[in-house]
């Protein structure tokens, strides 16, 4: 059986466990009926044109996961942030670990969006934000609404400050065949106040996932966060990664996306601007290898004046990968003073990779400030030489060009441990041991 | 220590070196010098190992080895050291990270394991000073928006790290007011022992008033066509190159 036709059998199995009298049942339900009427985007669609999911609908997943495997924390320890103290939200195959959890309700809410869902007291805030910023056009969104029931759920009230950074994580223990997972996230920050989150999806058996997760961040007047998203995920592991962040006036989002490892890893971002003297920030820095493929697709709305958009991506291709960069920047005609950047470079190491990049300006305003650039390169001979002459050889002194190609992505990562983590990463990705610690 | 032997090499189909010889000892310093475009440049990356440039005859040897069956680190490892002309930028990586990758890429070579940090330290410590090299300097990306002085006193800066026994210095002096002409000379000239030699690649006679070499070459179209100690390149600066060419005619 396709899959589509798997989670429209499924549905009515899926209601039996939820209550569905409520309005967020009705929301599933609407979104449910599109899906049903789209399905999941093919070829033919023009923001999926380089992106096929043909091969992953058509294996056989488990839809629903009845329970947690229990995982020792020394086998998953070092895809936390261990050397930190950290509030964690974990899942396991998608049902909610305790052992490995670490959430809080003093001061701000670190739990689990089926609390929020069920619970009462938590009845105005999903009302006022729960699906509120996604994009009903897009099939793959609706699916996820439509089968909603866990996540994360992280509420930091007016003028509060999270002393920790949050970190959530999704681990698929591999223990119950090829699984299709559908985690929902619900963060929203309150006035004057700030967040650090980190976000990973990480497989530990070699067996199928698919995952299609839809978060969904409202920033209000003034508030901060940063959000960084690690994809260093197994070649068994695919990831559709939809995103939507809603800002209000002087708000400051930023989006840090990861992307070294997964079999297909598609990321669609979208920043949707209501106020003014608003900044966003998107960077990446992608480096695959062989059969890999990672698409960004990034938009943002500039709908009021004096606000700042930047983007900068950096993919690192070789051995057949494939990389997509789709950068929409929209510029209502009420938005003056609008400055919008977007940088994509990209560096092909052999002759077999491909990168698809495609900005797209669609600029309405007369007094803004755009621009745009994408390159596509390889290593430069000459500073190869020139690093090879001083005695470096020649595959260090690739990797520490390449390293230097994504260096400035890294600078804007503001937890020191976060950035030499990734920096280890990305040594560790190139083949070589870089030691900066002097 | 170097000996050149009827040396050609062209890039894209191009001769441009066209049967060079020269023969270097320890302790010696050699100018070779000469109007633009004579080869001047293509000669110190042909020794260093580019291959931007094909060697079609002659040959290099280096300690008696063969140059050409070498790639350019290994070039490095055993002792050969290019200034260039036009330094690279690397952004995120700072000079002293730079610095230790290449001496401890080195060391490697030589089995010997990493330098130690606190040794690394002092020794960074003494020879910025010998080139009145500031420390904040250190801590910036390698080249990364520096005036052209800094980057020629920062290539000085890695020869006196990285401790070569020959130097091929290419241009050393362009873009160089003459206060940080002095102190790279200096610190050239500091650096000079009997074990090690010096090539000085120059096209003005100015650098030389302050690098005193033993033997200067003039070289034009691919060849070494005079050579002779200091004079020869007082003797340029005064009656130019075309000298040499009515000379040649």
């Amino acid at each position: 059986m396709e899959l589509k036709e798997k989670l429209i059998s499924s549905f009515v199995a899926f209601e039996e466990e939820m209550d569905l009298n409520t309005r967020v049942h009705k929301i599933r339900s609407k979104n449910f009926d599109h899906f049903e009427k789209t399905g999941f985007p093919s070829k033919k669609d023009e923001e999926w044109k380089y992106t096929s999911l043909d091969n992953l609908l058509k294996k056989n997943y488990r839809i629903f996961t009845k329970e947690e495997f229990a995982i020792e924390l020394k086998e998953v320890k070092k895809f936390f942030l261990y050397e930190l103290d950290t509030y964690k939200i974990v899942f396991i195959d998608g049902i909610y670990s305790p052992f490995l959890s670490d959430t809080t309700h003093d001061g701000i809410d670190v739990c689990l969006l089926s609390a929020a869902l069920n619970k009462n007291k938590y009845e105005k805030i999903i009302n006022n934000y729960f699906d509120k910023i996604t994009h009903k056009s897009d099939s793959l969104t609706t699916l996820n609404t439509s089968f909603t029931k866990e996540g994360a759920y992280i509420f930091i009230p007016k003028s509060v400050s999270s002393e920790k950074p949050i970190e959530i994580v999704h681990f698929s223990s591999g223990k119950q065949g090829n699984l299709f997972l559908q985690p929902r996230n619900l963060i929203i920050l309150e006035e004057n106040s700030t967040a650090q989150i980190i976000e990973r999806h990480q497989s530990l058996g070699k067996s199928d996932v698919l995952t299609n997760s839809v978060t969904e961040i409202f920033l209000n007047e003034r508030s901060v966060l940063d959000y960084y998203k690690i994809q260093n995920d197994s070649l068994n592991s695919s990831l559709i990664d939809n995103t939507y962040l809603s800002q209000m006036a002087r708000s400051n989002a930023s989006v840090h996306t990861f992307s070294f490892g997964g079999n297909l890893t598609r990321n669609n971002l979208n920043f949707h601007q209501f106020g003014e003297f608003i900044q966003s920030t998107m960077k990446g820095i992608t480096i695959l290898q062989g059969t890999q493929h990672v698409d960004h697709h990034t938009l943002v709305k500039h709908s009021n004046p004096n606000c700042e958009s930047h983007q900068d991506y950096k993919g690192i291709f070789s051995n057949n990968s494939v990389g997509v960069f789709n950068g929409k920047i929209y510029v209502d005609k009420i938005a003056q003073k609008t400055n919008a950047f977007q940088q994509n470079n990209n560096l092909l190491l052999d002759r077999n990779s491909t990168i698809n990049t495609k900005p797209q300006l669609e600029i309405f305003a007369d007094d803004v400030k755009c621009s745009h650039g994408c390159t596509v390169g390889q290593l430069d001979n000459n500073s190869l030489f020139y690093l090879r002459s001083r005695g470096i050889p020649k595959k260090e002194a690739k990797a520490l060009l390449t390293y230097a190609f994504a260096n400035n992505v890294l600078e804007s990562v503001k937890i020191p441990i976060l950035k030499k983590r990734i920096k280890s990463l990305i040594a560790n990705k190139l083949g070589v041991n870089l030691v900066y610690d002097l | 220590m170097l000996k050149i032997n009827n040396l050609h090499a062209s890039a894209d189909g191009r001769i441009i070196l066209k049967g060079i010889n020269l023969n270097v000892n320890p302790g010696e310093v050699h100018a070779i010098m000469g109007p633009n475009g004579s080869g001047k440049s293509t000669f110190s990356s042909v020794i260093a190992g580019s291959d931007d440039f094909d060697v079609t005859k002659g040959q290099m040897l280096f300690d008696d080895n063969d140059l050409s069956d070498m790639d350019p680190e290994s070039r490095a490892h055993s002792g050969i050291f290019l200034s260039f002309q036009y330094p690279i930028e690397i952004p995120g990586i700072t000079v002293t990270n730079f610095v230790k990758t290449a001496i401890n890429s080195i060391r490697k070579a030589k089995g010997l394991g990493d330098m130690d940090s606190s040794d690394l330290l002092k020794k960074i410590r003494e020879k910025s000073k010998l080139l009145d090299i500031d420390s904040r300097f250190l801590s910036r990306s390698l080249n990364e928006g520096f005036s052209g002085g800094e980057k020629k006193r920062n290539e000085i800066f890695q020869m006196a790290m990285l401790e070569p026994r020959l130097s091929i210095l290419d241009e050393t002096d362009s873009g160089l007011d003459i206060d940080a002409l002095k102190v790279v000379a200096n610190g050239v000239n500091r650096l000079k022992t009997r074990e090690n030699a010096t090539i000085v690649i120059t096209h003005y006679q100015r650098l030389l008033d302050y690098i005193v070499p033993d033997f200067v070459h003039v070289m034009f179209d691919g060849q070494i066509v005079k050579s002779g100690d200091k004079s020869l390149a007082k003797n340029l600066e005064e009656k130019g190159y075309d000298w040499i060419k009515k000379e040649l005619n």
